[in-house]
């Protein structure tokens, strides 16, 4: 079942490229993809630590290399997360004027890709079905993005083929760390070689700050973000829904997944780099988006910023930040690809995205508005939304980490600038929503034909994200329950002073 | 069961044959000749798979003390005959270039040469596969390069093609010459020409081991021609430019493929010192960061493949510096299929508008299976993983990662970096730029099969390399 999940993005974006009819197979297969998801979700044994629909196929016995899937709570809220977007980015595709196969075909690969590397629990095909949506990002955004995409084009595949070579650099060396006799690719096994301590202090920080360095560039980790804005801002929309809502998830599952249980030592040793990096991520992009003059723009570097919380909880070691930053890529994930799915409607119809020239448009898209508004609300944290149970966990867990520290530290300033970010992006956030939908029409605006809402089909992928989103909101627990396991062997709950 | 001698006697008799054939019947369709050879290579090819291994090259004697049939030697072997087989379909698309080339003579005169020399470069290969002695080495590298002389410098009437003749059997001649000196001092220090003999001459402590690795060194030099290692690459750019499309592809596969199987060989005896495996460090670097930089402001697509084989020769030499034959083996497969998948589009795509990288415009609507081919070769040369020369990075890499060369393993990122760029260049010509023309290019049906295979080859090699794995180890 997981194996129908992963390779159905890819075997429909095969058909799409062969001639079979673009847009209808592209939906039908990001739906029955998750239809299949939601059942995965149905079936799967919550508080178990294992992984479970596991497969395997032995690719070459002599690396100890094979094709294993499965999933585990943490990939699992992965998978649907990526299932989710997916749906909403075919869905907001719309027609496509030139070469509209390779289009959807290409988007198809990214979420194959994606989903394909959440589910691997091969540390080969981890990291391979992560670069398969290297191209396609570059084909998107090349033939299909707008402003400087050009620019914008290179720059992305360049940093993320520079920052996965780095990643890859990390796994060999991880995978040479173990003695010879129980070298394997397979995580389960490493997992098995880390917690018998066979991975030597030393290595493991050299490990750790390559894994960090290769991961930080795919996620946009300050200072390797000023790929992410100028990509999205020139990606199309659907593109940039699911590189910024899925694909850079990636980096902080890697780091999830292979850094926190494998490299207990290198994380400790390093998490005084990581705080410094992820509060210049929360506090000084958070004020280059306060100054951003355009929506994409704002809206890129925002989810630059919010990788900040994400790292933060990630960098707590405590069982209740890291739940609460699985809590929040999910959350972010939905918003973000809302928000972007909006502004790429925008575009469309005002040919602009510049605040000075928008305004009032409230008023001629009221759902659009409506969904902007949800939207921004989510990536705020406001109450309700799951990124408010993500954030506030992720608060909690940092103030009291899981490290062995004095009374008064590095994390307790970290986490209160941390909640300083939080009015950052309330400025922000509104500021973009005052200035696109309230007000009088836009000098520019007026007397274009095309200001029209969202066509009524529209309104289902909007009502599946913000759905997703209002339900975790509401229900963190059942979230928490299936991840939180996945955890447990690793860390401790929170000390009690 | 057939010994591997067989094989290039057969190979022999196959290209003397085409040659009386063609000299002889004069009515027939020259094109004829190159299904024949492709049919009689792909027999040798089939054999070759049922020769039985030689024993160990240690106490042979007589033919078997300068020829070797173990596991590399055959696995070089079918690497000759396949890259043969497909330069010669890749012939068969070029071939009104070279009718046109030669004015006023009869409609196919100069096919028949053209067709048959490859198949005795073929043998040259296979030779030089098997060699391990320095007399049999040069006979054979001679071989092949006189072979190439001819080839290269083919449609003489073209200048840049003359220019490109003229240089590479200027800087050939002078690197056989560097080959001969450097056995000779090979041969007086240690009294040998045999590589396992040389091996046990250099543990007695009585050699003048100065005056070998001397010797070595200037081999090394020789072979640096051959595998377009920094600082001998200077002939690369404007042979491979000027040189037909076929025989470049040719020049860059197999002349690489046949160099490295010789320094793997020569360099086995001298493992042992470290200021060998410096001196190869230091030329992979160079290597590799000249082939890299060079390549990014290149806009002929021949000359930024010219520039990517050097680069390629550097990933190659890193494998070479951590004593990693394997690694570099299954580099070299990787990049047979990818760079003869790259020239067999350029050939086809060069004809209807030429050879720039502009040319390739919009080549996505002319014609998508051409440019997804493309896609895939240049995915591949860039190291994308679920292709071919990713695996083959992943190799090296893991190689030097074990070795601990941080140098190599810092510089070797970087210039991966630089290859995303340039090689990506040609996907933006073909996708994103709108087409000049807007006709479509036609494909002969069977190098649509030979591309299609290759695209498969690639993916199939870079999904599950275990066959390569187990040919090399068994």
């Amino acid at each position: 079942m997981v194996l129908f999940v992963i390779f159905c993005p890819i075997v429909a974006a095969i058909l799409i490229l062969i001639g079979a009819s673009a847009r209808k197979t592209a939906l039908a297969t990001s739906v029955l993809t998750f239809v299949m998801a939601l059942l995965l979700l149905a079936s799967f044994q919550k508080g178990q630590r294992d992984f479970q629909h596991v497969t395997s196929f032995s690719i070459s016995p002599e690396w100890h290399l094979s094709f294993t899937t499965g999933l585990d709570g943490l990939s699992l809220a992965m998978v649907l997360l990526a299932a989710i977007v997916t749906v909403a980015a075919v869905w907001f595709a719309g027609r496509i004027d030139k070469y509209e196969n390779a289009f959807y075909a290409c988007l198809l690969l990214i979420s194959g890709g994606a989903i394909g590397a959440f589910a691997s629990i091969d540390l080969f095909f981890f990291y391979a079905f992560h670069e398969l949506a290297l191209i396609p990002t570059f084909l998107l955004i090349g033939i299909w993005g707008s402003g400087n995409r050009v620019a914008a084009a290179w720059k992305i595949t360049i940093y993320l083929a520079i920052g996965s070579f780095i990643l890859l650099l990390g796994l060999i060396l991880l995978y040479q760390s173990v003695p010879v006799t129980s070298r394997s690719f397979d995580i389960r096994a490493l997992q098995a070689a880390a917690t018998g301590g066979q991975i030597s202090a030393d290595s493991q920080r050299h490990i750790y700050l390559l894994l960090l360095t290769g991961f930080g560039i795919l996620i946009s980790l300050f200072p390797f973000h000023t790929w992410a804005p100028e990509a999205y801002a020139a990606a199309p929309a659907p593109a940039a829904m699911l590189h910024a809502g899925v694909l850079k998830k990636f980096g902080l599952y890697g780091l999830l997944r292979l850094a926190i249980p494998l490299l207990p030592e290198g994380a400790r040793h390093w998490t005084d780099l990581l705080v410094v990096l992820l509060l210049g991520n929360i506090i000084y992009v958070g004020l280059v988006t306060i100054a951003q003059k355009r929506l994409d723009w704002m809206l890129g570097y925002s989810s630059v910023m919010h990788m900040g919380y994400i790292f933060l909880g990630i960098a707590s070691a405590s069982i209740l930040g890291v739940t609460g930053a699985v809590v929040l890529m999910f959350a972010h994930g939905l918003s973000i690809a809302l928000l972007f799915a909006i502004a790429g409607e925008l575009r469309k119809r005002a040919d602009t995205l510049t605040f000075d020239e928008l305004g009032g448009l409230g008023k001629v898209m009221p759902f659009a508005g409506l969904a902007f508004g949800l939207g921004a609300f989510a990536a705020i944290g406001l109450p309700g939304f799951a990124n408010f149970a993500g954030e506030i966990m992720i608060f909690f867990g940092a103030f009291r980490n899981g490290w062995d520290m004095e009374r008064f530290h590095i994390f307790q300033v970290a986490t209160v600038l941390g909640l300083w970010g939080v009015v950052i992006s309330t400025v922000y956030m509104l500021r973009a929503y005052r200035r696109t939908f309230m007000g009088a029409l836009g000098e520019r605006l007026r007397g274009r034909k095309e200001l029209a809402d969202l066509r009524p089909a529209l309104r289902l992928p909007v009502t599946l994200l913000v759905g997703a989103l209002l339900y975790y909101g509401f229900f963190p627990q059942s979230f928490v329950r299936m991840v939180a396991p996945a955890f447990r062997t690793y860390l401790t709950a929170n000390k009690q002073p | 069961m057939i010994t591997a001698p067989e094989l290039e006697i057969a190979v022999l008799v196959l290209g003397m044959a085409i040659l009386i054939v063609e000299s002889f019947a004069t009515r027939i369709d020259r094109r004829f000749l190159a299904f024949a050879a492709i049919a009689g290579l792909a027999a040798v090819l089939v054999a070759s798979f049922f020769v039985a291994p030689g024993g160990p090259p240690d106490q042979a004697t007589g033919f078997w003390s300068f020829y070797t049939a173990d596991r590399l030697a055959i696995f070089f072997k079918q690497f000759a005959l396949l890259t043969t087989i497909l330069v010669l379909i890749m012939m068969i698309d070029y071939a009104p270039v070279v009718r046109d080339s030669f004015p006023g003579s009869s409609l196919q005169a100069g096919l028949g040469e053209f067709f048959a020399v490859p198949i005795f470069t073929c043998a040259g290969l296979m030779y030089m596969a098997s060699a391990i002695d320095f007399i049999f080495i040069f006979v054979s590298l001679e071989l092949v390069t006189i072979s190439f002389y001819v080839l290269v410098s083919f449609t003489r009437r073209n200048p840049a093609t003359l220019e490109a003749g003229v240089k590479y059997l200027v800087l050939s001649a002078l690197s056989t010459a560097f080959f001969v000196y450097g056995i000779t001092w090979l041969f007086g220090a240690t009294g040998e020409t045999n590589l396992q003999r040389i091996t046990v001459a250099l543990t007695n402590p009585s050699t003048e081991h100065g005056a070998a690795l001397f010797g070595m060194v200037l081999v090394l030099v020789a072979l640096g021609f051959k595998l377009a290692a920094v600082p001998f690459q200077i002939w690369v750019p404007d042979v491979y430019q000027g040189a037909p499309t076929p025989v470049t592809a040719y020049l860059s596969v197999a002349s690489k493929a046949a160099g490295f199987v010789v320094l793997l060989r020569v360099m086995r005896p001298f493992l042992m010192l470290p200021q060998m495996q410096r001196l190869i460090v230091l030329v992979a670097l160079l290597t590799l960061i000249y082939g890299n930089l060079a390549a990014l402001p290149q806009t002929n697509l021949k000359r930024l493949l010219a520039y990517s084989s050097i680069a390629h020769a550097g990933y190659l030499l890193i494998g070479v510096a951590c004593f990693d034959g394997a690694a570099v083996t299954f580099y070299l497969a990787a990049y047979l299929l990818m760079t003869l998948l790259s020239f067999a589009v350029l050939v086809i795509v060069a004809q209807q508008t030429g050879d720039q990288i502009s040319d390739f415009d919009g080549l996505g609507m002319r014609s998508p299976f051409l440019a997804f081919a493309m896609l895939i070769g240049m995915v591949s040369l860039a190291g994308v993983p679920f292709t071919a020369g990713f695996l083959g990075k992943f190799f090296i890499f893991y190689a030097a990662i074990a070795q601990r060369q941080i140098a190599l393993v810092v510089v070797g990122v970087i210039t991966v970096g630089c290859g995303f760029y340039y090689y990506l260049k040609v996907v933006r010509a073909m996708y994103w730029q709108p087409a000049a023309k807007i006709n479509k290019i036609p494909t002969s049906a069977l190098s649509r099969i030979a591309i299609s295979a290759l695209i498969v080859a690639t993916i199939w090699l870079g999904v599950y390399p275990q066959p390569i794995l187990d040919a090399l180890k068994r």
